[in-house]
């Protein structure tokens, strides 16, 4: 007995650091933008952040958590000693948490999913036996990596190629913003509502039936349209501020419509990435609490509650500092590109976590911002910087597992 | 880590181009004052407005090596890196004419006949006005970067560029009557003066070229 505690009591200081880690990092990508182009002060934009990644992280959280607790080793093959189990997930999230501490230092573009699916896929085919590995599964999961950035790049491309046609290139770009940016509004809304409700809810334990999911999905999206339609009527024109094409006030009218993408894009990051903290928590909890690797058992709500607010604790500790960085730094990324790269990115990375896939929502929404960038959309993008992020995304693997790895021996001779 | 998003950014080169050329026209601006000073003898004070216009041309000039610094080949634009470096040249050589004919002038007292001085500082302020819609031309360009250079914002700037052309025009014909009206008076001038005079209005009416072929990179950079 004495033993589970102490696995338990580490697993969930390890979880909560790495969820704190997400929250003070990674959640600044997802917010950032909105920051940067004005569309909402700091104050707002944590406000926004903490209640939408903590919904994700809850009610869409729990798929992405069941593979990455019991999706990527082989439980069959653990039966007779689940303690390996216990010491490997532990290894990962401290190997995963150690990795993503070494490259913030250095600076290193390192996505956290990439650092946790290495170490746990480490440990296991090097502590357990390379059979321990479920591989089908491990290259489904690394094929999407390879598939998220370019799936959110296409999707933000064409977005913001209708943003063009529709609105920007037009004679009275303002009329015709003020006309088009309620049904972006709406479509931003009921995908990512319509994704959460098919996808994700029935995790948490509602069942609605299909009709009622597509008319709950028009209802919210309807309802948060012609609010931001409201919003939108009250923007008159700064005369100081503008010129012959009103794209200073087209882009507040814009700015309406990132604070909605920015909701979705907060909730589909805490959908995603907190399985990265909690999912090995959740394995070691259940191994603890019933002796034996049970890969049928289910996922305690109080876990996901748990990574949200450590999530949350992250972003309010530490994440504003770096929403204010990132925000600086990106002003290039105004509210009619902002947007159409965070609902890109935002839809690609939902439709994942209901789907229980774990990508990095950072390489999801880097992909969109260049698919924004191809429709000539972004002043300059520095190439340099997104190769080196590809060697990084090949580099943090073997990384995460080597340190997994030795952790897991440490851990095995050490603990109880 | 969180600076991935972030550094995936070059800097822009919008707002440094359109603070170059700025720059450039507040340069060529400097010389209506200049003519004023020294056709009416005020040496010291055309003196002063003289050292203003280097002041500038540095000025330009610095911010060219900054802007150029920034622009590296690894960057993805909407628009060839090279176009827009070569923009900036010429943006860059409304300065630097500017200066030289402020310094030829500075640099022989060169007195500009009487009977030449208002046809001349007419001409002049034709040259300043090319500068002006060059720079009236080059700040749409944040507007062409978001309109993704296609549509109406197009034909807004293609229509400052032709304004542009018809005031080179003007400058050119100014420039012929200005060289005719010399051509007059040369005997009664000092042989060297004369043909210094020549040189004068030949580098001033380059202001007004650079700032037609800053028009004619805009352009290109409209057609793609």
């Amino acid at each position: 007995m004495e033993a589970e505690i102490i696995y338990i009591t580490l697993a969930a200081l390890f979880g909560i650091f790495m969820a704190w880690g997400i929250g003070a990092n990674d959640v600044a990508n997802a917010m950032a933008t909105s920051v940067g182009s004005k569309a909402l002060t700091i104050k707002q934009a944590i406000l926004v952040a903490a209640v939408f990644e903590f919904l994700g992280a809850v009610l869409a959280g729990g798929a992405v958590t069941s593979t990455i607790r019991k999706g990527i080793v082989d439980a069959d093959l653990l039966t007779g000693e689940p303690e390996l189990l216990v010491y490997g997930m532990l290894a990962s999230l401290l190997a995963a948490g150690s990795w993503l501490a070494i490259a913030s230092r250095n600076g290193w573009p390192v996505s956290t999913t990439h650092s946790i699916v290495g170490a746990i896929v480490g440990f296991a085919a090097v502590g357990i036996g390379i059979d321990a590995v479920q591989w089908g599964q491990v290259g489904t999961i690394v094929m999407s990596w390879v598939i998220s950035p370019l799936t959110a790049g296409f999707i933000a491309y064409l977005i913001y190629l209708s943003v063009q046609r529709l609105i920007l290139r037009q004679d009275d770009p303002l009329a015709k913003a003020k006309r088009y940016v309620p049904v972006y509004i709406f479509f931003a809304a009921f995908t990512i509502t319509l994704v959460t409700i098919l996808k994700g809810l029935s995790h948490v334990g509602l069942d609605i039936s299909l009709q009622d999911s597509y008319l709950l999905a028009v209802a919210i999206a309807v309802a948060i349209a012609l609010f931001g339609a409201y919003a939108i009527r009250k923007i008159e024109p700064d005369k100081k501020a503008e010129k012959k094409q009103h794209f200073h006030t087209v882009e507040r009218v814009f700015g309406v419509l990132m604070i909605v993408t920015a909701c979705g894009m907060a909730f589909a990051h805490g959908s995603n990435d907190v399985a990265n903290a909690i999912g090995p928590l959740a394995a070691v909890i259940s191994v603890a609490q019933t002796g034996a690797v049970a890969a049928k058992s289910s996922l305690p709500a109080w876990v996901l509650v748990l990574g949200g607010g450590g999530i949350v604790i992250g972003l309010a500790t530490y994440g504003r500092h770096v929403i204010a960085t990132v925000g600086d730094k990106i002003t290039q990324l105004t509210p009619s590109r902002g947007f159409a790269a965070e609902l890109a990115a935002a839809t690609t990375i939902v439709i994942a976590s209901g789907t229980g896939i774990p990508i990095s929502t950072t390489h999801t929404l880097v992909g969109a911002v260049l698919g924004v960038g191809l429709a000539r959309g972004i002043d300059a993008i520095d190439l340099r910087v997104v190769g080196r992020i590809f060697v990084s995304w090949v580099v943090t693997i073997p990384a995460g597992a080597i340190l997994a790895i030795i952790f897991f021996f440490i851990f095995k001779n050490i603990l109880p | 880590m969180a600076n991935m998003l972030a550094n995936i950014f070059g800097a822009s080169p919008v707002d440094p181009l359109e603070k170059h050329i700025g720059i450039a026209y507040n340069c060529a601006k400097q010389l209506h004052d200049f003519f004023d000073a020294s056709m009416s003898g005020e040496w010291d004070k055309a003196a002063a407005v003289r050292a203003e216009i280097e002041k500038l041309e540095h000025a330009a000039d610095d911010l060219k090596k900054e802007i150029r610094l920034h622009l590296p080949k690894s960057l993805f634009m909407p628009v060839p890196r090279e176009d827009l470096l070569e923009l900036l040249l010429v943006q860059d050589k409304i300065a630097n004419r500017t200066k030289d004919v402020s310094g030829l002038v500075m640099g022989r007292k060169l007195q500009i006949p009487a009977q030449l001085a208002e046809q001349f500082l007419e001409f002049v302020d034709r040259n300043i006005d090319a500068a002006k819609q060059a720079r009236k031309s080059v700040r749409e360009l944040d507007e062409l970067f978001t309109a993704g250079f296609r549509g109406a914002e197009v034909d807004l700037v293609a229509g400052m560029i032709e304004e542009l052309d018809r005031i080179e025009t003007d400058t050119d014909d100014k420039q012929a009557a200005l060289r005719a009206a010399l051509f007059e008076i040369e005997v009664s001038l000092n042989p060297i003066d004369a043909i210094f005079m020549y040189q004068v209005i030949e580098l001033t009416g380059q202001i007004a070229d650079m700032a037609e072929r800053v028009g004619r990179r805009l352009e290109l950079l409209l057609s793609h």
